[in-house]
């Protein structure tokens, strides 16, 4: 075998397949991921559908994998600068942001208890906060502590270094620029939930029970806001319903013209999970389509199995919030012809993808800023979600065809 | 090993929790190791110099580290391949789920390390298993798109590749194709079938062996070394390859038995395979009198997401019938088409060529529901109910299209001669694969990768993608099995399964069990290994009822040791214990994640990680329950449909292998409740402490196990 090194840039479930696919093949492979953990937004999902099994399930697996394999390199808080070269012989410059934390770091947490500082914690989309320095979230790989940078007041308090007893924080750290050498890149940079404030009409930001659906992702979780009780945000009470809004800024001219692919069965596994969590607890789903693809149709079913998820064809029009936080929903229902209000407790908008290609001159982008393929060269890919929105199981089979491309020529 | 080295870590809490001077006299006084010394903190440089430079004066010949977790800092204690490492847990599951400066706590941490000396003690460094020959071929099954990309992907990659088609030509269903949905940007286009130059570039390559009119007899062998018999036109021919791919597609549901859409009773009610054809052939006609169509009704979901035929979805159907309704407008501009739906499914960028065709004036789509396809004055009329107007409708017209599904095809054709079966095992729907979500190439069968149609319904783009990342995953095992290494899950364990035959009864529980049908048998129902085939879970050696399978570095020896290594305390200390088997998967990182959280756990309990529940031997239950221990508690991965075992099957034997458990039981006259078995999930840590500490409250009131002290 004709052994080569070849890039992954960003380590969420894409790029971690595609690295550790190809170094379990026998290649070299650098893994470079812009936050200070691995696992990107399926470490931050509650269940996968259709199975409604949890995700760390699969990342043990995956992180068993890269730790074991001296063949894959992870850089982490790195982020891609440039690529020079052609096919075979690429040259990459990244840029690694300054790792207060090194790996000293045993994760013992003392330094979390004098950290003075609080900030939004983005793990859990804002719903929670933590101290400047924090664990991203307990099988964050690898499994040391991160400091926030924006926040941290660093050597003007220092309380952390010298609570930390193993001389892991060291804020004299730099921006630290090198090159890597490879044959061939794949890009893996994943996508962006698409800001639900320019929905207008569905108010996210301004009713605090409108939440998105990856916040929803988060209530799930076990290490959620709730330890997976699903509680709103005014008021920290369970609601005694939820609305779920589909195609939220998707199908849509105004905001995202495609389909997410994911946000139909996102919404049925949520209100699935509700409903079990909450067995007096009633789901509405307004929906365009439900796109159930393959056997995803079983989650479906059972989601029409339960006589307490409504399913509404018609596209949300406006929501008003009564003083006690809860909301009325009103879409008009295409089937029946009729305008239908809802007041329920909570609000969930299934907000769509956005894909977050590096600006480069070699990476050629589609309308919709997804990866064009047709127009970049063979030698640099990109892999799942840089492609198209898709859902986990399908980002991952791409991911790993992506590791087969990247090792040929 | 024999000479143990043992290294005792203060960080993390560990020297605030314990006695760390008393642990060093259990190791190197009662456990005799070779040297026992401890450090600040020995993931640090210091720490591993300190364990590096006993390795290097070669006064020891393996490590026990007592410290976190060992799923924590694996790269901090990794000695190379020749140096064994045990990883004694005193963190996540000792220091931060205990009562600090206590004395059950104490002799807690004093009882893993007992343990982990032991386990070291009797664990080997495994020797790679290298078969006599080796072949670096793949055989690609099936000459549909799948199969051609896959074929063409891997010889890309370097690699010789034999494909086979049981028909004439390659191509598949998808040559039969008029034009294909948009595959690229801006997704609007209906593009020639890719399957055409796709076929075209594979007669290229130098690497690459096509065998039309061909199938399988037989294959015997394992990974790197399969022995396939061949039958091209009568002709037999033996050879050998490493690996498969299977890509023999799909097929569209039988129309026949949609009687309830006219099929069969009228001919101007035909499949979508069939309006494809016609639209190839460059007319759309109608079958009953030949004449040009004026216009067409699509029934979508024909004999799908339908409880009476397939359940499913077959994905591509919404988006062919899209295409189709562009047909019409090439081939008849002035005819008409209508559409009724379910839902109209054209997730992601598919969504631009449904926009696209909205556009079209005499396209009329609607959801609905079809209530009757009626022959009437020469025409069709359907009624439709449930629409979107609010209304039910009569629509007559010349054709009716139904979108049938797909149909998994040929999980039979490998003619596997393998004891368990010559197919390779499917799931719900039929579909020969083991993890969907996260493993999508596995199949039951290793070295053999589903691609394609296959493995769940797709289209032509997905099956593009599907094919190249099955090749890859064929390409890997390659790799993989030539280094001695195993494949998914375990990737990478060069342990693999030994037997010890002359102690074996031909019982054949492993041959039946082993959920990967690594076992064949001889005549006498001796189980014949393939190591090359196992996956290392273990299965089979918790079948074993005479124990004579192992791993170089997990077996029925080492683990019941570690068992029989402990004193149990006298009925009257009060101080139960309890046996915790976890599985390492999901269990055992769950509890690390509960310490991590400061749950606290029972003091009682000693956690032993297995490799799979299904790899636990009755034996160690017996045992343990033998020498005095109160309770067995088993905590594994959830068994059923929706199974998360990693080996599929691990769990789900252990229950049925419950029934020996209570028969232990009863030979001891011991209550059923000692043992429990529960899963748990990888995220579960709350549930943890509760189950770990009711169960240890059970055996508590329940009284002590009568055994202690015989």
């Amino acid at each position: 075998m004709d052994k080569k090194t070849i890039l992954v840039v960003g380590a969420g479930i894409s790029g971690i397949t595609t690295a550790i696919e190809a170094a379990e093949v026998g290649h070299e492979v650098v893994l470079v991921e812009r936050l200070p953990y691995l696992g990107g937004r399926v470490a931050q999902l509650g269940r996968y559908f259709p199975k409604l099994c949890p995700p760390y399930c699969g990342l043990e697996i995956n992180f068993r994998r890269i730790k074991n394999n001296p063949r894959v390199q992870v850089h982490t808080s790195t982020e891609l600068v440039s690529i020079r070269g052609d096919r075979g012989a690429y040259t990459v410059e990244l840029l690694q942001k300054p790792q207060y934390v090194n790996d000293r770091c045993t994760a013992c947490g003392a330094c979390v208890e004098v950290c003075p500082v609080t900030r939004d914690d983005d793990f859990n989309y804002g719903l929670t906060t933590t101290k400047a320095i924090y664990l991203p979230h307990e099988m964050a790989y690898p499994y040391r502590y991160a400091i926030d940078t924006s926040v941290c007041m660093k050597l003007e308090c220092k309380k952390c270094v010298d609570a930390c007893a193993y001389r892991a924080i060291d804020f004299s750290r730099q921006d630290q620029r090198f090159e890597v050498k490879v044959h061939s890149v794949v890009l893996a940079t994943g996508w962006t939930p698409y800001d639900a404030t320019k929905i207008e009409n569905l108010r996210y930001g301004s009713y605090r029970n409108v939440i998105t659906n990856v916040q929803m992702e988060r209530l799930l979780a076990a290490n959620g806001p709730h330890q997976g009780l699903i509680l709103r945000p005014s008021d920290a009470k369970a609601p005694e319903s939820i609305a779920f809004v589909q195609c939220a800024g998707s199908r849509d001219d105004n905001h995202l013209p495609y389909c997410s692919t994911v946000c139909c069965l996102a919404s049925m596994k949520h209100a699935l999970e509700y409903r079990e969590r909450n067995p007096q607890g009633k789901a509405f789903i307004f929906y365009i389509d439900l796109r159930a693809m393959g056997r995803n149709e079983d989650v479906l079913s059972r989601v029409k199995a339960d006589e307490n998820i409504v399913l509404i064809k018609g596209k949300v029009a406006r929501i008003d919030e009564e003083p006690c936080g809860s909301l009325v929903v009103e879409a008009e229902d295409i089937l029946s012809g009729l305008k239908r209000k809802e007041k329920v407790g909570m609000v969930v908008l299934a907000t769509g993808m956005t894909p977050n290609l590096p600006a480069l001159d070699k990476v050629v982008v589609d309308e919709f800023g997804f990866f064009n393929a047709e127009a970049v060269e063979e030698g640099i890919f990109a892999a799942g979600c840089d492609k198209a929105p898709l859902d986990v199981s399908s980002a991952l089979k791409d991911a790993t065809g992506m590791a087969l491309k990247a090792i040929q020529g | 090993m024999d000479k143990i080295g043992v290294y005792l870590c203060k960080g993390c809490d560990l020297s605030a929790c314990l006695d760390l001077s008393a642990l060093a006299k259990v190791a190197s006084g009662e456990m005799k190791a070779a040297s026992c010394k401890s450090a600040e903190a020995l993931c640090s440089p210091e720490g591993r110099a300190l364990i590096e430079q006993d390795l290097a004066g070669a006064s020891i010949d393996g490590v026990v580290i007592a410290a976190c977790s060992p799923r924590a800092k694996p790269e901090a204690f990794a000695f190379g391949e020749h140096v064994l490492v045990e990883r004694v847990n005193l963190r996540e599951q000792v220091a931060w789920c205990s009562k600090p400066q206590d004395e059950d706590t104490q002799m807690l941490a004093e009882d893993y390390l007992r343990m982990g000396i032991v386990k070291a003690r009797k664990s080997l460094i495994p020797v790679p298993y290298k078969s006599e020959s080796f072949s670096f071929k793949l055989m690609v099954v099936g000459g549909g798109v799948t199969g051609v990309t896959a074929a063409l992907e891997a010889s890309r990659a370097g690699y010789e590749v034999i494909l086979i088609e049981q028909e004439s030509t390659l191509g598949g269903l998808s040559k039969t194709l008029y034009r294909q949905l948009p595959m690229a940007t801006p997704f609007r286009q209906l593009e020639t079938p890719a399957v055409v130059a796709l076929i075209e570039q594979l007669g290229q390559r130098p690497n690459v062996e096509v065998l039309c009119n061909t199938v399988i007899t037989q294959v015997t062998g394992e990974p790197g070394n399969f022995g396939v018999t061949l039958s091209s036109n009568g002709q037999e021919r033996t050879l050998t390859v490493g690996t498969f791919v299977m890509a023999t597609g799909a097929k569209p549901y039988d129309a026949a038995k949609l009687t309830q859409y006219g099929y069969g009773a009228s001919p101007d009610v035909i499949t979508n395979h069939q309006f494809e054809q016609m639209a190839k052939e460059g007319a759309l006609v109608r079958p009953s009198n030949g004449k040009p169509i004026n216009s067409v009704l699509f029934i979508q979901c024909a004999g799908s997401r339908d409880a009476e035929h397939l359940p499913y979805c077959s994905t591509y159907c919404c988006g062919t019938t899209l295409k189709q309704a562009r047909y019409v407008r090439e081939l008849r501009p002035e005819a008409n088409a209508f559409i009724i739906y379910k839902d109209m499914r054209t997730p992601g960028l598919a969504e631009s060529f449904y926009r696209e065709m909205q556009d079209d004036q005499r396209l009329f789509l609607t959801k609905g529901e079809v209530q009757a396809v009626r022959s009437e004055n020469g025409a069709l009329l359907v009624e439709v109910g449930k629409t979107l107007l609010n209304d039910d409708l009569a629509i007559t017209v010349d054709l009716v299209v139904l979108a049938v599904g797909l149909v998994p095809n040929g999980a039979d054709v490998l003619k596997l001669k393998y004891r368990q079966g010559e197919a390779l095992p499917t799931l719900r729907y039929d579909f020969p694969d083991s993890h969907f979500i996260c493993f999508p190439y596995e199949t039951r069968r290793t070295g053999i990768y589903a691609a394609g149609a296959i493995r769940a319904p797709m289209t032509v783009a997905a099956s593009i993608d599907d094919a190249r990342g099955a090749a890859l995953k064929a390409i890997q095992c390659l790799e993989m099995t030539s280094r001695g290494e195993a494949v998914h899950p375990r990737s990478g364990d060069k342990s693999y399964t030994e037997l010890y035959l002359s102690r074996c009864t031909s019982c054949k529980r492993c041959t039946e069990e082993c959920p990967f049908g690594a076992f064949d048998e001889d005549e006498k129902g001796t189980p014949k290994p393939n190591p090359a085939r196992c996956r290392r879970c273990g299965i089979c050696m918790g079948a074993c009822p005479e124990r004579i399978i192992s791993f170089k570095n997990y077996s029925i020896d080492a683990i019941g040791s570690m068992i029989k290594e402990l004193e149990v305390p006298e009925e009257d200390e009060e101080k139960p214990r309890i046996l915790v088997l976890a599985c390492e998967n999901d269990a055992y990182p769950a509890i690390d994640m509960a310490g991590q959280h400061k749950l606290q756990l029972s003091a009682f309990v000693r956690i032993i990680p297995v490799r799979c529940l299904g790899s636990v031997n009755t034996v160690w239950i017996k045992d343990a329950l033998s020498k005095g221990w109160d309770g067995i508690l088993q905590l594994g991965c959830k068994p059923g449909d929706d199974y998360q075992c990693h080996f599929i099957r691990g769990s789900e034997l252990m229950q049925t292998r419950g029934e020996n458990l209570k028969e232990v039981l009863t030979k001891m006259s011991l209550e059923s409740e000692r043992i429990r078995t529960e899963f748990v999930e990888v995220s579960d840590w709350e549930r943890i402490p509760a189950i770990i500490n009711e169960f240890s409250e059970q055996i508590v009131a329940m009284g002590a196990n009568p055994f202690k002290g015989m």
